[in-house]
């Protein structure tokens, strides 16, 4: 980051650096200033910055759970079945209680993050790869290609598409759960590229007609990589921000899944099928179901509350008000 | 170059109705996508629809197969369910609920899930566009904070967290209204207020959104300057346009209503198709999952069709062939 012009050097005034900054492309020399105006808009939104640490917080937690909790997430203790939060039992000590079947809540809800981020990210990323490489051949090929993909993609719309993913998992749901959590990672997957496409496509029909994908045909570049090292690094403002906005929308849907009991299955845990336990009984042990909910619910605020950041961070007609 | 426009376009209703026909014609295939891509999913997967508490003798399991036509080869039997679809509407019997029939079944739950769905899109207007518009019209102020906050927490708020502590709080707790079931109207309010806030909160948002693009631009400003009082202005000038994001939502979001019934129909317990069609999932009842899936597919493209034909007319700058 220090590679870069020493011109844009006095504008940071002593905030951190971006973290995307050294990620990018070297042929981004002009993008790299606005990636930095973007972090700078969104460190001075409070929200988004407390949405952005929530997630690291949570992330980590759910990634380190195993050196994190004393218990296992499928150690069943018969005798210590409904514990409530905060109770100690002889030497146990249970901080959200346990289920009916005596595993630590707390450990479960770690648990059921790390299945529940896993699948956001996974199935965004499946999402994120379609979406973008379809619509960006699109967006590029014009005429004829274009009107046929986008076609598709109308079609695709229309589909009853909770429905098909219920109908596959059905299919699937008496194999293994490893075998089914994959199954969900496609399928999610699969289903929410498609307002990745249009997004990117209509970036980069404006950005075709531009002249510095003029002058690199002049050059003599292939068209695929005026394609994907030109006009798609231009594209990453849209992309990111729906990306961030996706992966809430993707969790949602797994946990819809495994809620109605077509997702993840015991005694692995997602925080939809922690809920769904907890709903089942929220008269007798209703923390069952408020720590999942509690968890579940702030991480898709966090997530929302980002991309409405990154949003306004990364489109310099809105960050004039 | 607004004479040869004139010359060579169409009247306005000519184009819609080409559209309309061209989008119908479009449907037939996609229908024949979705019929085929559920029937080789289900029928691939492993299960038994006659499956029972009491094994089922294997001559009984024979005759069962040669009465519903599952013995015969797979191709067949789609086509002999596609002939009866179309030119019968018969959606064939049901193997689970014997002596039922899918039109019968989805004519029985259906209603529960079209009551539940209408009211809570109503729940959800009558909250969403009013807040969205204050906040839009008191921008940047407390109200506008408070009330975005407020949205977006009933966006995360899944329904499966909402719907069960409203439970806990006015039925086990309060004891307002019953737990479970729907017989009594008073059962209606708690899963359409679950329902409804949820899309409020979405429709809140777009509200504000529109009738932030409408109130920024210049007309507004000139009847500002002419000395308009606020409500008139808002309520005579700018409401129709501020509100085409809303419209424009309405028809995917009464998709997703209907879909996301299945979520609530499970909580509270309503015999609506929702909560009938994942059951049937579970149990293999082959030509229910087809049936249901069909007949919401062809709500879901009604419903598109729909809401695209009132966006037109709702905007006069927007032509349909474009």
């Amino acid at each position: 980051m220090t590679t870069t012009a020493p011109s844009v050097e006095p504008v940071q005034s002593g905030s951190a650096p971006a973290p995307g900054d050294s990620g990018l492309p070297r042929n981004l020399e002009k993008g790299s200033s606005l990636w930095r105006d973007a972090w700078r808009r969104l460190a001075k939104n409070r929200m988004a910055l407390a949405s952005l640490i929530f997630l690291v917080f949570i992330s980590l937690l759910s990634l380190f759970a195993p050196f994190i909790s004393p218990y296992e997430f499928e150690e069943i203790k018969i005798g210590l079945g409904a514990v409530p939060p905060l109770s100690r039992h002889d030497d146990s000590f249970h901080f959200f209680g346990t289920d009916e079947l005596g595993r630590d809540l707390f450990t479960r809800v770690l648990q059921g993050g790390r299945v529940s981020l896993a699948v956001g990210l996974v199935a965004t990323a499946t999402a994120l790869i379609i979406g973008v490489t379809y619509g960006a051949v699109s967006g590029f090929a014009g005429g004829r290609l274009d009107a046929f993909l986008m076609r598709i993609v109308d079609i695709l719309y229309a589909l009853p598409f909770t429905m098909l993913v219920i109908v596959i998992m059905s299919a699937v749901e008496q194999r293994d759960p490893k075998h089914s959590l994959y199954i969900i990672f496609f399928c999610i997957g699969a289903v929410e590229w498609l307002t990745m496409s249009r997004i990117v496509r209509g970036q980069v029909m404006s950005l075709r007609q531009q002249e510095f994908v003029e002058a690199a045909i002049s050059l003599g570049l292939s068209r695929s990589r005026i394609l994907f090292r030109h006009i798609l690094p231009n594209v990453f403002g849209p992309v990111i921000v729906y990306t961030t906005l996706t992966i809430p929308a993707v969790m949602l849907f797994e946990s819809i899944l495994s809620f109605l009991g077509f997702g993840v299955q015991a005694p692995m845990s997602s925080w939809g099928s922690l809920i769904k336990d907890g709903a089942d009984k929220i008269d007798v042990y209703p923390w069952l179901l408020i720590f999942p909910g509690i968890f579940f619910s702030l991480t898709l605020f966090a997530l929302n509350f980002l991309g409405d950041g990154l949003r306004d961070a990364l489109d310099p007609k809105t960050s004039k008000d | 170059m607004p004479d040869s426009q004139r010359t060579t376009s169409p009247p306005r209703w000519l184009s819609m109705l080409r559209v309309i026909g061209w989008r119908l014609l479009q449907a037939i295939p996609t229908l024949l996508a979705i019929s085929v891509l559920t029937f080789t999913i289900i029928r691939s997967a492993p299960g038994d629809p006659f499956a029972n508490d009491k094994a089922v003798r294997e001559e009984v399991r024979a005759q069962l197969e040669e009465h519903f036509g599952f013995d015969q080869p797979r191709h067949k039997q789609y086509f002999r369910w596609l002939y009866r679809a179309v030119f019968e509407f018969d959606l064939g019997p049901s193997t689970k609920q014997t002596g039922f029939s899918v039109n019968e079944i989805i004519a029985q739950h259906f209603p529960a899930s079209l009551e539940l769905g209408l009211y809570s899109l109503l729940i959800a207007l009558l909250v969403g566009i009013p807040t969205g518009v204050i906040a839009a019209v008191k921008r940047n102020t407390v109200i506008d904070y408070g009330a975005m906050t407020l949205a977006m927490l009933g966006i995360c708020l899944p329904t499966f967290v909402l719907g069960p502590l409203l439970l806990l709080l006015f039925s086990i707790g309060l004891g307002w209204f019953n737990p479970l079931g729907w017989e009594d109207p008073s059962d209606r309010v708690l899963p359409c207020l679950t329902m409804g806030l949820f899309y409020a909160a979405y429709i809140a948002r777009l509200a504000r959104g529109g009738m932030l693009d409408i109130l920024n631009q210049d007309f507004v400003r000139t009847a500002r300057a002419k000395g308009l009082p606020a409500l008139q202005l808002v309520w005579k000038h700018t409401l129709k346009g501020g509100l085409l994001p809303v419209v424009n939502f309405l028809g995917p979001a009464f998709a997703r209503i209907i879909s996301g019934s299945f979520v609530i129909e499970t909580i509270f317990f309503i015999p609506g198709l929702g909560r009938f069609f994942v059951t049937s999932a579970f149990n293999r009842d082959y030509n229910v999952i087809m049936g249901t899936v069909l007949f919401y597919a062809v709500l879901l493209i009604t419903l598109n069709l729909v809401a695209d034909i009132i966006q037109v007319l709702l905007n006069p700058r927007l032509r349909f062939d474009s």
